[in-house]
């Protein structure tokens, strides 16, 4: 499978990366690792016109301690989150899930950044930001906009990113964890989570992220509210599917799905150190 | 476009259309055919090879995004006629069937004791997980991973 033709422009940092958007408006893509782009332009289902390579600004391959939150650079590969010692420490729950990305090859390559704006429904790393409370910072013509991870997410493949913006850090609040948890169900290692959840439990923040429980990633705000109120993982894993619009596919069902996301989230929670 | 790559230790200098894959470049335009392609949706790892010295799947990356890179393939891993350890404990432990998986599974076992020298059965069944052999091999395939990694700790002690 080979894609449609394009033409092909590399990036020389951040800046230029935005004017080449602002010039060729919706027929550009950004490519970054290419693991959810380079699959969608061999089937032909995305056919842009020009790629804008953004894969070689260093300058966005960062994770460092910022006070009261992590800033780590959109073009930080997966692998890079997965061996990092100061995400170990700081926000566990994305070091670990980061190391369940697809495989080994797919996190060399692929980026968080990536990961994010594609916007993918069953990509794991967006639950997992959901789940964190992070927040997106973006740049474009008129200069820099920081967006709650919450407001991110506006349909299927679809964000709040301005077709001449490019995501240039994600900030994680630094947490006084308590406890987390990363439920991915699936038939093979390297498949796409059948139903997944992320679940961290800190002091004065709970948040529980779903994947692939509908059109978008999304927030658990039923499950989360139950724990504000007190409930026990069991009785707050009953609201798993307020909210949610499961898809039937050859893997699941819908009921199957929201059977999963309850037991998952039940699991998540206990895993998370909640009775 | 023109792009330069070393590729297996070699200079080469090519022109390619941005939409190339890095697979088909290997493959078709410097006819490195040892890297194969199976399923074309980087889910089979058959393309694995080495890009900077990390496994990739080349099927999913363009070659122009290789410009500048080291490229290591298959046919770049034996020394001459000395075979890479990970390939002969392939052969000493009949870690193939068929063989169409092979390349990608032994480059992709390199990539993975580069990283964990020692990984237990567990560790190198998951960092393997990107590589799928139709013949479902799996069990000695395993065995010659871990037989290069233990010969490499024993020479290195």
């Amino acid at each position: 499978m080979i894609p449609a033709a394009f033409d092909y422009v590399r990036a020389e940092s951040a800046d230029h990366a935005i004017a080449l958007l602002a010039e060729h408006g919706d027929e550009a893509k950004l490519l970054a690792g290419g693991h959810s782009l380079l699959p969608l332009m061999k089937l032909r289902l995305a056919s842009p016109t020009v790629l804008v390579d953004v894969g070689r600004l260093d300058d966005l391959r960062f994770i460092r301690d910022a006070g009261d939150h992590i800033a780590i650079g959109a073009l930080t590969r997966h692998r890079d989150l997965e061996i990092s010692e100061l995400l170990s420490q700081t926000a566990p729950l994305l070091h670990h899930a980061a190391g369940h990305v697809g495989d080994p090859q797919v996190r060399h390559r692929g980026t968080i950044g990536g990961s994010l704006a594609h916007a993918d429904p069953a990509s794991d790393l967006p639950a997992v930001v959901l789940a964190l409370g992070g927040t997106l910072v973006v740049e474009g013509p008129n200069g820099q906009r920081e967006i709650p991870i919450g407001e991110f997410y506006t349909g299927f493949l679809e964000s709040a990113l301005e077709p001449d913006e490019l995501l240039t850090e994600i900030r994680i609040p630094k947490l006084d964890t308590l406890g987390w948890s990363f439920q991915k169900f699936n038939r093979r290692a390297q498949d796409w989570a059948i139903v997944g959840v992320a679940a961290v439990r800190a002091d004065g923040h709970s948040g529980v992220g779903l994947v692939n429980m509908g059109s978008t990633p999304l927030y658990a705000a039923g499950v989360v509210d139950a724990l504000h109120s007190g409930a026990t993982a069991a009785e707050a894993a009953e609201r798993a599917n307020e909210g949610t619009e499961a898809q039937s596919d050859n893997n699941a069902t819908v009921e199957y799905r929201e059977h999963l996301a309850r037991v998952l989230v039940r699991r998540a929670l206990e895993e998370s150190g909640l009775s | 476009m023109k792009i330069t790559m070393t590729v297996n230790g070699v200079e080469r200098t090519d022109e390619v259309e941005p939409r190339t894959l890095l697979a088909h470049h290997l493959r078709e335009a410097l006819g490195l055919t040892g890297t194969n392609i199976g399923c074309d949706t980087s889910s089979c790892g058959a393309c694995t090879i080495h890009v900077d010295g990390q496994s990739v799947k080349s099927c999913t990356m363009l070659a122009v995004q290789a410009d500048g890179s080291e490229v290591l393939t298959i046919e770049g891993l034996a020394d001459g006629d000395t075979l890479h350890p990970m390939q002969r404990c392939f052969q000493q432990n009949h870690g193939l069937q068929c063989g169409y998986c092979t390349p990608g599974m032994v480059m992709a076992a390199v990539s993975l004791l580069e990283e964990n020298p020692n990984p237990t059965e567990r560790e190198v069944r998951l960092g393997l997980e990107g590589n799928l052999c139709r013949c479902t091999g799996y069990h000695n395939i395993v065995q010659s991973v871990l037989a290069c990694a233990a010969e490499s700790s024993g020479a290195a002690s």
